[in-house]
C-alpha cells in the first residue's frame, strides 16, 4: 500500500497511531497528581514535537543519506517563519499560502546555499553552512530590519493589510491563524476521571503535515535517488567513475532538506505567528544535529525520536527546580534530602542542558546508531531469548 | 584507427617530466598493456585518459572524440570504464545495490531525479544486474553488506560493475597488485573468461609479468615517460631493450 513494503507500511502506522494518540500517550499521569509536570501532552509542546520532527526528518535526508553535515540548517527554518508571517500579514491568515511561500522561499535559498557550499566537502561544507546561517543571522538581526524587524522579531499589526482577510476582527483584536476557518488556537478538552487530554487543531494540523512529510521521506530513501545519495556517502570516487555527476544529487538532496527545515519554520509561525531573528541562530542549526545523531543519523524513524527527546528535556526536565526535589525527597531526613538536592541541582532546572550532554555523550559511546539502535539491540536480545526458548521446547518434544 | 589514440602527450610536475611525448593506439577488441618499471609513468598516463589529469600537450581520442578536459563522469559516460587498484565500491550498500547504480547511470546519464518511484519498481534494471552478478558467480551474494566481501570478491563486484555498463573500453590499473598468487591465478581467469565472452577492449596497466603475458595482445613498454617499444607479447620477451630496461630488474 501507497508503494512501501511491508516492514515500511508498518513503520509509518505506527509513527501514524503514535502522533495521533499523542494527546492520551503523553499524558500518562492524572492531573493533579505529582507526577503531572512529566506530562508532555499539551498543545504547545507536542506542536513542536512533530514540527521538530520534520525539521530533523529533512536534516536526515542530507545529513543520513549523503553524509553531507550542515551546520546551518536553523537558516531556512528561519526563512521560512519570516515567509509564513509576511504572508500573514500581506495576504490572509490562512496557513495554506503561508505554508507554501515558506517552503518555496527556503527551497531557493537553499538552492543558492548550497550551489555554493556543495563546492567543498567535509569539515569546509560544514563551515561554509555555518557561515552562511551565521550571515543571516546577522542580517535579519540588523541590516534587514525593514524586513525582518531586527531584535524584537517581526510580528502581526492591526495595520496589517491582508487583502484577503481582515485587517482586524470585529472586536478590534489581531485576527487568528486557521486553515479554512478552523482556528489553530482552537482546542478541545477531555476529562476522563482525573485525566484531563487536550486536542488542538494546530496540534493535528502539524501532526497531519508531518505524517505526509515522514511518507514522502520513506519514499526518497527507498528511491533510486536515495540509493544514489547513499552512494555518495559511501564512495564518491567510484560514483564519478561510474558516469555519474554527484553535484546535482547533493543539491537536491540539499534543497529538499532545506525545504523541510522551512515547512518545519512555516509551521511554527502558523502556530504561533511570529519570527525572530534567534530561530536562524547556529545554536538551533546545532540542535537539529544533535537531533539526528542521538536519534540515529540515516534511519528513517531516529530523527523523529531524537527531535522528541531533545524537546522533552528542553520543556520538561528544565521545569523541575529545587523546590520540586525536596517535595519529591520530603521522606527522607532533613540532611540527606539536602544533601541529594544539592547534588541533583546541577542536574535539573536551567542544568538540563548537562543532562542532555551526558546522554548524548553516553549515546554516542555506547550506542553509535542512536536510540533506533538501542532499540534494535533490546528488540534482538528478545528475540534470542524466545529463540532459545523455542530450542528449549523442542529439545524437551523428543522426551515426551 | 584504434579505439584509444594517445598522440604526443606531455605531463611535467614542476621538474619532473611525467610523460614525454607519448603515443598509443589501442585496437578495438584487443587487451593491450602497458608495462614500465615504477616511476615510468604509467599511472600518469591512466590518469591522463580518465580526466582525473590534464596532460599539459598532445590529444586522447576516444572513438574520434577527446576526452580532454571532460570530467570523469563524462568520459564514463562516453563509454569508458575504470577498475582501481584497490576495488573501489560502495561499501555501505548490498551488491546487488552496487551493480544497479552502474545500470541506472548507463540508463538514465549523469542526473536523473526520480525521488519518489520504489527501487523495487525498477525491474529492468535490477534483472540486468542479477544477470551480471550470476555471469560472475556472485548472485548468492547479492544481499550481502559489500564491504563484508573478501577482496577477490570485491574486485569480482567492481569488474561486474565496471562490464553492466558495457563499456566499450575497460582500463585496469594494476587489477592484481597486492594479490597472493592464488588471487592473482583467479583474477587472470575471470579477465580471460571476460575477454572470450564479450567483445570490449581491455587496457591493462601492470607490473606482473605473469599477468601481462597471459592476457595482452599488445604490449608498451613505458621507461622514463616514453614509451620504449610497443610490440607482441612474443617480441617484448625477446627484445634487448626491454630486458635491459624493466626485465633484467625482475626477472
Amino acid at each position: 500500500m501507497f508503494g512501501l513494503d511491508k516492514k515500511d507500511l508498518t513503520l509509518l502506522l505506527v509513527v501514524a497511531l503514535l502522533t495521533l494518540l499523542a494527546p492520551f500517550i503523553l499524558n500518562p499521569f492524572p492531573t493533579g497528581s505529582g507526577l503531572a509536570q512529566f506530562n508532555a501532552g499539551y498543545p504547545d509542546l507536542m506542536q513542536r514535537f512533530v514540527i521538530f520532527g520534520i525539521f530533523a526528518i529533512g536534516f536526515n535526508i542530507l545529513f543520513g543519506l549523503t553524509g553531507y553535515l550542515s551546520f546551518g540548517h536553523a537558516a531556512f527554518l528561519g526563512v521560512g517563519s519570516y515567509s509564513a508571517v509576511w504572508m500573514f500579514k500581506l495576504l490572509s491568515m490562512n496557513i495554506i499560502p503561508a505554508i507554501v511561500l515558506s517552503v518555496i522561499i527556503a527551497g531557493l535559498f537553499a538552492l543558492v546555499i548550497g550551489y555554493v557550499s556543495l563546492r567543498r566537502s567535509g569539515i569546509y561544507f560544514s563551515i561554509l553552512t555555518l557561515a552562511f546561517a551565521q550571515m543571516s543571522f546577522a542580517l535579519a538581526y540588523s541590516v534587514l530590519t525593514p524586513i525582518t524587524n531586527g531584535e524584537t522579531g517581526l510580528q502581526l499589526t492591526l495595520d496589517d493589510p491582508r487583502i484577503l482577510g481582515a485587517s482586524a476582527t470585529a472586536d478590534g483584536s489581531i485576527p487568528v491563524t486557521n486553515l479554512f476557518g478552523l482556528e489553530m488556537r482552537s482546542a478541545v478538552n477531555m476529562a476522563l476521571g482525573p485525566w484531563n487530554f487536550t486536542f488542538s487543531a494546530g496540534y493535528y494540523v502539524c501532526a497531519v503535515v508531518m505524517l505526509l512529510a515522514f511518507y514522502l521521506a520513506i519514499r526518497i530513501f527507498r528511491s533510486p535517488f536515495g540509493m544514489m545519495l547513499r552512494a555518495i556517502k559511501s564512495n564518491q570516487n567510484r560514483l564519478n567513475y561510474t558516469g555519474l555527476n554527484s553535484r546535482p544529487y547533493t543539491l537536491a538532496a540539499f534543497v529538499i532538506s532545506g525545504m523541510y527545515a522551512g515547512l518545519a519554520g512555516g509551521l511554527m509561525a502558523s502556530m504561533d505567528p511570529l519570527a525572530g531573528a534567534e530561530r536562524m541562530q547556529w545554536t538551533a542549526s546545532g540542535e537539529v544535529v544533535l537531533m539526528t545523531i542521538l536519534g540515529g543519523a540515516g534511519t528513517l524513524i531516529g530523527p523523529v525520536l531524537g527531535a522528541g527527546m531533545i524537546k522533552y528535556f528542553e520543556n520538561i526536565f528544565s521545569k523541575i527546580n529545587d523546590n520540586v526535589l525536596h517535595g519529591w525527597f520530603a521522606w527522607m531526613p532533613d540532611g540527606i534530602e539536602d544533601l541529594t538536592v544539592t547534588l541533583i541541582h546541577p542536574f535539573i532546572g536551567k542544568g538540563w542542558h548537562l543532562t542532555l550532554g551526558i546522554l548524548f555523550m553516553l549515546v554516542v559511546i555506547f550506542l553509535p546508531g542512536g536510540l533506533v539502535e538501542g532499540g534494535q539491540r533490546i528488540m534482538r536480545l528478545f528475540r534470542r531469548r524466545k529463540a532459545t526458548e523455542d530450542d528449549q521446547t523442542k529439545a524437551k518434544q523428543p522426551a515426551e | 584507427m584504434g579505439i584509444l589514440e594517445v598522440k604526443g602527450v606531455n605531463k611535467r610536475f614542476g621538474g619532473l617530466q611525467a610523460l614525454g611525448d607519448v603515443n598509443l593506439s589501442v585496437a578495438e577488441n584487443t587487451v593491450h598493456a602497458i608495462i614500465g618499471p615504477n616511476g615510468a609513468g604509467k599511472s600518469t598516463l591512466l590518469n591522463c585518459l580518465v580526466g582525473k589529469l590534464i596532460p599539459d600537450t598532445g590529444s586522447v581520442m576516444f572513438n574520434g572524440q577527446s576526452v580532454l578536459g571532460r570530467k570523469p563522469f563524462e568520459i564514463n559516460q562516453m563509454g569508458i570504464s575504470r577498475v582501481f587498484q584497490t576495488p573501489e565500491i560502495f561499501g555501505d550498500l548490498t551488491v546487488l545495490e552496487n551493480v544497479m547504480i552502474p545500470c541506472f547511470a548507463k540508463r538514465d546519464g549523469a542526473f536523473r531525479m526520480h525521488a519518489i518511484e520504489g527501487v523495487q519498481n525498477e525491474r529492468q534494471i535490477m534483472e540486468k544486474a542479477l544477470a551480471m552478478l550470476d555471469d560472475l558467480n556472485m548472485a548468492d551474494k547479492r544481499n550481502m553488506h559489500s564491504a563484508s566481501l573478501s577482496r577477490g570478491d570485491k574486485r569480482r563486484l567492481e569488474m561486474a560493475m565496471c562490464l553492466v555498463q558495457e563499456p566499450q573500453l575497460l582500463l585496469l590499473d594494476e587489477p592484481t597488485a597486492g594479490m597472493a598468487r592464488a588471487d592473482t591465478n583467479n583474477t587472470i581467469d575471470l579477465l580471460k573468461e571476460i575477454k572470450e565472452k564479450r567483445d570490449i577492449t581491455m587496457c591493462i596497466i601492470e607490473h606482473d609479468m605473469h599477468v601481462v603475458f597471459s592476457l595482452a595482445d599488445r604490449i608498451t613498454v613505458l621507461a622514463q615517460g616514453t614509451p620504449l617499444v610497443e610490440d607482441s607479447p612474443e617480441n617484448i620477451k625477446g627484445n634487448p631493450k626491454v630486458r635491459e630496461a624493466y626485465l633484467g630488474e625482475t626477472a
